[in-house]
């Protein structure tokens, strides 16, 4: 049989949605994703050594209301992926692996995600004097 | 009759002839290093809000901070490098692509990297 006909598992489109492989893929999407966070951090520290203008300008781009909702679209990637990061740790020592345990972690891992963006942002703009 | 083990048999082969045990490790090394620095980082850029030149010259510039950019960097971008190659390799099947991608994310990571590690040392010792 040529290998090129069999068909491919898993059979994505006849599998109901679950939270275990929903979490799965948003691993590897925000893991992509966090490339553009990697190219802002150097694009941001590099700015720096071509003098004030320039800094001043990655500071305004960075800051601005795009700036911001960039940054936290990679805050809230940042925080699952690390979040999940600490969970496949804990996989790869043999824990977790119980359905309940699954879900469980799951869900605390979607929390952990929301309220430290929240507290990251709030942070932030604490910083900026907004309050 | 085979008198061989089964582990007899794949040794050497596979994942582990192509040194696949070494990336996957790497991987979580990486990870690991990337727990605690990730954290100082965003605590470091919140510290960063509004900050003009000077701020951000005496942060970059103190005490371990510029270890712990560089540290940062190189976790980053090992890792980035990674995911990135094991993603390519499942889902690119076109093996002029695939390499073609391989080849264009390794290189991008090593530029980055070293650009980056380049930016922390001028901000450094640079004047």
């Amino acid at each position: 049989m040529a290998s090129g006909d069999r068909p491919l598992s898993p059979h994505l489109q006849v599998y109901r949605p679950q939270i275990t492989s929903i979490l799965s893929i948003l691993h590897r999407m925000t893991g992509v994703g966090l490339w553009a966070g990697a190219l802002l951090m150097t694009y941001w520290i590099a700015s720096a050594t071509y003098g004030p203008e320039a800094f001043a300008q990655a500071q305004s781009i960075l800051g601005s209301w795009f700036g911001r909702l960039v940054l936290l679209g990679l805050t809230v990637a940042m925080f699952y992926h690390l979040g999940n990061g600490i969970r496949h740790m804990a996989w790869d020592i043999g824990w977790g692996y119980e359905m309940k345990t699954l879900t469980l972690t799951g869900w605390a891992l979607l929390v952990f995600t929301l309220v430290m963006t929240l507290l990251t942002f709030l942070a932030g703009y604490w910083v900026a004097g907004a309050f | 009759m085979e008198l061989r083990s089964p582990l007899g048999r794949v040794r050497g082969l596979g994942a582990a002839k192509e040194g696949g045990t070494a990336q996957w490790w790497a991987q979580r090394m990486t990870a690991i290093a990337l727990v605690p620095l990730t954290v100082w980082f965003v605590i470091s850029a919140i510290s960063m809000v509004g900050a003009d030149y000077a701020q951000f010259r005496a942060w970059a510039g103190a005490h371990g901070n510029p270890v712990l950019l560089i540290m940062l960097t190189v976790a980053v971008y090992h890792h980035g490098h990674l995911g990135m190659q094991v993603i390519i390799e499942d889902y690119i099947h076109h093996e002029a692509a695939r390499f073609t991608a391989l080849i264009l994310v390794k290189l991008a990571a090593v530029f980055l990297a070293i650009y980056t590690i380049f930016s922390v040392a001028k901000l450094t010792f640079g004047g």
